[in-house]
């Protein structure tokens, strides 16, 4: 395996193409944890970990599945009831198997299955035809970069509570200005490696 | 949606509902993914619009229409399951219909599965409603959604490019940051703050909390 190109793609998956800051994807749950940085925090952890298992799962439901039996076309079917299963599955054996982790964690659970990025990537990782270690470094660098985004904007999203901001910008429309401000930075890195 | 006369609501509040009071993207702030991502020109919101909107009408159709043979055990898995087999339809349908603009707008289309909207309304108000409402109440939803993005893409064309649906109409060098990724972020939050202050102002009966 050439370890060169896999780490491009962590690089490019979690800086260059960052999902949130360029593929705008994630962003309910991107501003709905953000408001505490601990909240951010637990949600990265588990996020990364259900985005590996959930891409790695697809991948081979894909390969060995839907490829062999022609159904290609019911890729969305098919990945949106994996995610769902493995989140469902995942909340019961982790309530029964580590309940400490379960009372930190469990509520960020619920919330992934609506996140779009965890559909993303099975997606894009099918699209773009990844072998299945190169899907698993694909979900690994947009996890990364995922919970990059939300500890950038948990940090900043403290300190705001203390600023004078417009009424009619309160809350959410000043997340977004800020979102883009940092969208800019990022905007840096693209051309770091293409692909 | 308010206590009073909630047995005999008609169909264009149920609209209006979805269009002001509850507007998808400026007042919940849910869905925002596409919001942001194939608003940089009209074309393409133009048509992630109309995706949505025809998603959550045949939803809201489907889901009402099956209410009464749902057990609510596993009413989510088969929600799940309507909106991913109507997403299915549209994604296909688009890729025939309109290729250049699946090629942009394709990844979202597919990804309009995991909108929380879609499956709120079919949890909130279809699985509830007998057919014709859930139907002008899928009509609302949508057409507020896509009246957002109509709002936003137009905006972002306009300063971004001058053009309107690729047609120029401002001979002035344009501000290309509206275009560019972190140009979508600043839209929907001078946009949103518009729209908070304009309900603030002319719409704000008391009952609403943001």
């Amino acid at each position: 395996m050439d370890f060169g190109k896999l780490f491009e793609l962590v690089v490019s998956s979690s800086l260059v193409n960052n999902y949130v800051f360029t593929m705008f994807l994630g962003l309910c749950i991107f501003f709905g944890v953000t408001k505490k940085m601990e909240t951010s925090i637990g949600m990265s952890i588990t996020f990364t970990t259900v985005m590996m298992i959930s891409a790695a799962l697809s991948w081979i439901v894909y390969k060995f599945i839907m490829v062999p039996l022609n159904i290609e076309f019911l890729l969305i079917i098919v990945f949106i009831g994996i995610v769902a299963g493995l989140v469902q599955g995942s909340d019961t054996v982790m309530r029964k198997l580590a309940p400490d982790l379960y009372n930190k964690l469990g509520i960020y659970l619920a919330l992934i299955s609506t996140n779009c990025i965890i559909l993303a990537v099975p997606l894009q990782s099918v699209g773009n035809k990844y072998n299945f270690i190169e899907t698993i470094a694909f979900a690994f660098g947009s996890g990364l970069g995922f919970s990059l985004a939300m500890i950038i904007m948990a940090s900043i999203r403290e300190k705001l509570e203390l600023a004078d901001v417009p009424v009619p910008f309160r809350g959410l429309p000043m997340a977004f200005v800020i979102t883009g401000l940092i969208a800019l930075a990022f905007t840096g890195f693209s051309g770091l490696i293409t692909l | 949606m308010s206590a009073a006369g909630e047995e005999q609501i008609s169909y264009w509040e149920l609209i209006r509902n979805g269009i002001l009071k509850e507007n998808t993207i400026f007042r919940l702030a849910l869905s925002l993914c596409p919001a942001i991502a194939v608003t940089n020109n009209l074309k393409n919101g133009f048509f992630m619009g109309v995706a949505v909107v025809v998603v959550q009408v045949m939803v809201n159709l489907t889901i009402s229409a099956m209410r009464n043979f749902i057990h609510p055990r596993i009413r989510l898995p088969i929600f799940m399951l309507v909106i991913s087999g109507w997403v299915t339809i549209v994604n296909l349908v688009m890729d025939a219909a309109v290729p250049d603009v699946y090629k942009d707008v394709g990844l979202y289309i597919q990804l309009i599965v995991a909108f929380a909207s879609i499956l709120a309304r079919a949890e909130m108000f279809a699985s509830k409603n007998s057919v014709t409402p859930s139907v002008f109440d899928g009509i609302g939803m949508g057409t507020g959604f896509f009246i957002a993005l109509m709002i936003i893409s137009f905006f972002r064309e306009v300063v971004g490019k001058g053009q309107v649906w690729g047609i120029p109409i401002i001979d002035a060098k344009p501000l290309l940051i509206l275009i560019l990724p972190a140009g979508g972020f600043f839209a929907v939050g001078i946009l949103m703050a518009a729209f908070n202050w304009m309900y603030a102002k002319y719409f704000s009966s008391g009952g609403h909390s943001h």
